[in-house]
């Protein structure tokens, strides 16, 4: 048995399956030799002319060139150069049609030829003995060298196989008909081409070169053979005529037997296939230093004068070569790239010549007639004969037809050479190769869009990790603050037990609120926030220690009667206010420490509340607290509605505490008459009976408020009010000519005077108000409407407007006449800061609204939402003010509403009244308020209620 | 007497057999519900959300829990033919009266146009938006999966879908042969 080497060796062909022979009409372009044509106008150069990425511009537009010139760099990933194939200028570089069954535009470069031929400097060498691969692969690279027999695969790449090349197949078959041009080639550049492949040899070392020529072509053969005489390991082999035994597959099996495997290349089964054009191509590359600018190619057909073979330079165009050579065009002319099994027809022909380019075939319709009518498949089976790939090309064109892609691939589709044998035997005149290029494109693109969508689903999660990584960051860099508390906890949780265990020993109390109050100062200090506060530290922590002796006392005092409790209580925080007031002038210095101040004021003063036996201690601690005038101010403010509240416990306690209060502080004093005065009012118009007490506290009033702006806020607020109620009813009007007229007697200080006026006004309107809810709502959106606006200038609009009622209320009223300007000048006099009064007064109502709102959700509960927007605000002040002047709505309210059946008389009047102002208002603006008023009515009676309970307890 | 012979004879061998099935079940489990990968693979992973789900897994799942097959316009008709195969449903129509075949689109960013804002990188599912504050934006066509997310954000409408340009590579056959006939 031979081994395969000896078989090759001894000449042996083997046989590919199928094939098939049409008519070669080869003679038609093989008879008179390669002819050169003129250089013609200009030359279309697409920088990509085959597979592979196109190189990078090296020249410009109007730049002149010279023969041989480069025109692109290659970079990696299969690129190759192009050269200048004449000397000329660049007349533009742009898309231009390519040469591609679409005709697509390619980015090309347009050379006008100046006829010179100038050849750029080349280097020649003698042989190739000194260059190592590598060097004469770069050579072939810098050459532009591609495969010329049909794909265009470059060959450097080729030739830089990694795998062990056994035989070196020289592809001279040409099987394809029509086409002549290695024919030709071979014939009249035998030695140049043997010395390509002497090239190709060194570079890749393999045992045998193997030249396949068809035996129709026994001039080249012979030609080649003479060549070849001296170098034994060149072996000539003429092999059957047959198609497509030109095919790589089918030529390295009539060669070597073997056969390449399904999706693999030739160098699998260690062969590689060259073109002989290619060859020659290298040998002029690597021994005269051209680079690829020409090619022969075969113009040939029925309607071309004289058929030949040419040298063509690249980026001729067709319509040149057609011309050169005699067309006469015929109806509906076909001219076709490439042969007629394997070509494609131009859409036009100004498609340049390309590196691929090896025949132009300009038939007339008897050559090759137009396609028939396809014709359904008769399963002859002729095709499944003919294919030289055995595949079964009519179960795939079902397959095609029916778009089954993933049965095409099972049925390798891929492996199919497209060499049209199918088609050209099938009766039915199925265009089976075209069925299976549809398929192919298909199915690439298919895969394309898959690896697309894998990267953008990549993509997509790679960004989903990405923002979710973001968000974690971001939350960390939020709680990072937070981390450092657990310390500070740790020293209260310590401090807290300090503290259990100093409650047993009374007398380490002290000691422990002052380390407790160092402990504190060491976290200011580690934190650097608060610079200097362990002074308001200690303070703080001594009446903490106070408050907690007082509620042990109260627990025991708890049986005393509520009433003195209450009046005691209400005492004990007129002190703190007038001690905050006094601490107010010292230390305004020390208002940079204001916000600590406030909190610590504030929980001093809910702590003084408590402790309404150890007044004296709790007004200490207050003083020493409240460096704030406007948190004395705040302070204040909640104490007076407490009073009230008190006041409200009981009827007569009002009188009691003003006396009480009296004696202890007048001003203090004054503040609790001014309330007294208002509940007073009330009663009044409840009873007439209550007038005689009002007229005391507005005489006390004169010693009241050193602040101005608390005074000037509540008085805005009130007078706001007080308008509504003058105009309300008739005996509403009565009772508020009286407080006027006590303002006039008052007036030592006429701000205090103004003050108890407008609070007095207040209550009035409050009065009126309830009388009007009780008919019907109307009033109350117009009410809010003026309590609304959130801008300080149009809230001291609206103050302005109520003014002016108030003044018109005051002359409706037949004695009040006269006294009612000097309330109304004093209220001009007072607001030293109207908007900021303006802006607390804004405020104070939106956190009213929220209250509202929350109470709308769960009416039930609504005294602990409406709480709670009050503790909200960041603003401890705000929330004050807005708390005080909540809760005395929220008594006012409830009193209103024992008396409403007593006021009910008024409000005929009332409505008139107010529904004149809600005509001023939008509809929505309406409807809203009066929600709003109906919830907080509802929350301030059950407030109210609660209160009284309180107080009473 | 036979009977109860057969009757522990077939009681021990439907015994053995058991504990065989029970040991195969736990011992030859298989993991994860796999139809929900095979979905996501069909899915054209632009992660546009029109199906009404954010991203193609999502809808995937949806799917496999029940959801329609036909609620993804840039699948194309061929999408909810395969979904509805891998579910074992009837194929409907696409929801919302698409056409059958999408054109495929890129975003395209008139960049003397851009401001800058950000907004549609932060509206691109898929990164392929570069740019940065008050720096023109630009998208980068490889990566663009034609999801049409950033058209909407843009506050100056600086964007276009662009259908993609058909290449060499893209071009398709058409079918028209060219015939050899053999002549006389």
């Amino acid at each position: 048995m031979e081994t395969l080497l000896e078989q090759i060796e001894s000449g042996k062909l083997w046989q590919f399956p199928g094939g098939i022979h049409p008519p070669e009409q080869k003679f038609v372009s093989n008879q008179i030799g390669i002819g050169n044509l003129p250089l013609p106008e200009y030359l279309v150069l697409p920088l990509k002319q085959h597979i592979g990425a196109n190189g990078q511009l090296l020249v410009n537009k109007g730049e002149h060139v010279l023969k041989g010139q480069v025109l692109t760099r290659p970079g990696t990933n299969w690129s190759l150069p192009i050269h200048a194939p004449t000397s000329g200028t660049i007349a533009d570089i742009k898309p231009m049609p390519s040469a591609h069954p679409s005709a697509m535009p390619e980015l090309s470069i347009i050379l006008t030829p100046d006829g010179e031929e100038t050849w750029c400097p080349l280097t020649s060498r003698e042989s190739i003995e000194g260059l190592d691969s590598k060097a004469l692969i770069d050579i072939l690279h810098h050459a532009g060298i591609a495969g010329m027999g049909g794909a265009g695969f470059p060959t450097y790449v080729k030739a830089d196989s990694a795998k062990q090349i056994e035989y070196l197949v020289v592809n001279g078959v040409e099987c394809e008909p029509y086409i002549t041009a290695d024919d030709m080639l071979m014939r009249e550049h035998a030695k140049e081409i043997i010395s390509g492949i002497e090239v190709m040899m060194s570079i890749l070392s393999p045992q045998y070169t193997l030249v396949g020529i068809e035996d129709n072509k026994p001039q080249a053969i012979e030609a080649m053979r003479t060549a070849a005489n001296h170098n034994d390991k060149i072996l000539i082999r003429a092999i059957p005529t047959k198609y497509p035994s030109g095919g790589e597959k089918q030529l390295i099996k009539v060669l070597t037997s073997k056969e390449v495997p399904s999706g693999g290349i030739p160098a699998d089964v260690g062969v590689l296939v060259q073109n002989v054009g290619t060859l020659y191509a290298v040998s002029e590359a690597v021994y005269k230093g051209k680079p690829l600018i020409e090619r022969v190619v075969t113009v040939t057909g029925n309607t071309i004068h004289t058929p030949q073979n040419v040298w063509a330079l690249l980026g001729s165009e067709v319509k040149h070569l057609l011309h050169s050579q005699g067309f006469t065009p015929v109806e509906d002319q076909r001219v076709i790239m490439g042969g007629p099994m394997m070509g494609f027809t131009l859409p036009t022909v100004r498609i340049p010549v390309i590196k691929t380019t090896n025949c132009i075939l300009a038939p007339d319709n008897q050559e090759l007639a137009v396609a028939g009518q396809e014709q359904a498949c008769i399963r002859c089976s002729a095709c499944a004969d003919a294919c030289p790939q055995t595949l079964l090309p009519q179960q795939l064109q079902w397959f095609a037809k029916g778009q089954e892609y993933e049965k095409l691939e099972e049925y390798n589709l891929f492996d199919c050479i497209e060499c049209g044998a199918c088609s050209y035997v099938c009766p039915s005149e199925i265009p089976l190769v075209q069925y299976y290029r549809v398929a192919k494109a298909e199915i690439r693109e298919q895969k394309l869009e898959k690896v697309k969508a894998e990267r953008a689903k990549e993509r997509f999660e790679a960004r989903k990790a990405r923002l979710e990584r973001e968000q974690e960051d971001r939350q960390n860099r939020h709680k990072r603050p937070a981390r450092t508390a657990p310390a500070k906890d740790k020293v209260k949780v310590s401090e807290a037990l300090e503290r259990v265990k100093s409650k047993r020993p009374e007398q380490s109390a002290v000691q422990a609120a002052i380390e407790r109050a160092k402990a504190k100062k060491a976290d200011d200090d580690t934190s650097t926030l608060e610079p200097d506060n362990s002074a308001v530290a200690l303070e703080r922590a001594k009446r903490k220690e106070q408050a907690r002796k007082y509620k042990e006392e109260k627990a025991q005092s708890s049986d005393d009667s509520a009433p003195k409790d209450a009046v005691a209580a209400a005492i004990a925080r007129a002190k703190a206010k007038k001690a905050a007031k006094a601490a107010q002038e010292t230390n305004v210095p020390e208002q940079k420490d204001s916000k600590k101040a406030a909190v610590a004021a504030a929980i001093a003063r809910a702590k003084a509340k408590k402790a309404g036996q150890s007044e004296v201690s709790d007004a200490e601690a207050a003083a020493s607290s409240d460096k704030d005038p406007r948190k004395a101010a705040v302070a204040s403010a909640i104490a007076r509605a407490k009073a009230k509240k008190i006041a409200q416990g009981n009827d007569q306690a009002d009188e009691t505490a003003v006396q009480d209060s009296d004696a202890a502080d007048p001003r203090k004093a004054a503040v609790a008459a001014a309330i007294a005065r208002a509940k007073a009012k009330k009663a009044a118009k409840a009873e007439e009976e209550a007038q005689p007490h009002s007229d005391k506290p507005a005489e006390q009033t004169d010693a009241e408020p050193e602040d101005p702006r608390k005074a000037a806020v509540a008085a805005a607020i009130a007078r706001a009010k007080a308008k509504k109620a003058a105009k309300t009813a008739e005996e509403a009007q009565s009772h508020s000519g009286e407080p006027v007229e006590q303002t006039d007697a008052e007036p030592e200080d006429p701000r205090k005077a103004a003050v108890a006026a407008a609070i007095a006004r207040a209550k009035a309107k409050k009065a009126a108000k309830t009388a009007e809810e009780a008919q019907s709502h109307s009033d109350e959106p117009a009410e809010q409407a003026d309590a609304e606006p959130a801008d300080p200038r149009k809230a001291a609009v609206a103050a302005a407007i109520a003014r002016a009622k108030a003044k018109k209320a005051a002359k409706a009223a037949e004695e009040a006449q006269s006294h009612s300007d000097e309330p109304a000048e004093q209220a001009d006099v007072e607001p030293e800061d109207p908007r900021k009064a303006a802006v607390a007064a804004a405020i104070a109502r939106a956190k009213a609204k929220k209250a509202a709102k929350a109470a709308e959700e769960a009416q039930s509960h609504s005294d602990e939402p409406a709480e709670q927007a009050d503790v909200e605000p960041e603003d401890p002040r705000k929330a004050a003010v807005a708390d005080a002047i909540a809760r005395a709505k929220a008594k006012k309210a409830a009193k209103e509403a024992e008396q409403q059946t007593v006021l009910s008389g008024n409000t005929k009047e009332a409505n008139t009244l107010t529904d004149s102002e809600t005509a001023q208002l939008s509809p929505e603006n309406k409807r809203k308020a009066a929600i709003k008023a109906a919830v907080e009515r509802a929350k301030a009676k059950k407030q109210a209620q609660e209160q009284e309970g309180n107080d009473l307890s | 007497m036979t009977l109860i012979y057969a009757l522990v004879a077939i009681g021990a061998l439907a015994l053995v057999f058991g504990l065989i099935l029970g040991y195969a079940a736990i011992k030859y489990r298989v993991e994860s519900n796999p139809i929900v990968e095979q979905l996501d693979a069909v899915l054209p992973q632009t992660q546009c959300g029109q199906c009404g789900y954010p991203g193609c897994r999502p809808y995937a799942e949806a799917i496999a829990n029940g959801d329609e097959v036909n609620k993804c316009p840039p699948g194309g008709e061929a999408t909810v033919k395969k979904l509805a195969d891998l579910m074992g449903v009837e194929a409907k129509p696409l929801a919302g009266g698409e056409e059958a075949e999408p054109v495929k689109k890129v975003a395209y960013i008139r960049e003397d146009e851009c401001i800058g804002c950000t907004k549609c990188i932060q509206a691109c599912p898929v990164d392929a938006i570069v740019g940065a504050t008050r720096q023109m934006h630009t998208v980068i066509a490889d990566e663009c999966t034609g999801c049409d997310l950033c058209v909407e954000p843009c506050p100056v409408d600086c964007i276009d879908m662009i259908p993609v340009a058909e290449t060499k590579q893209s071009w398709k056959w058409q079918i028209n042969a060219i015939p050899v006939k053999q002549l006389d």
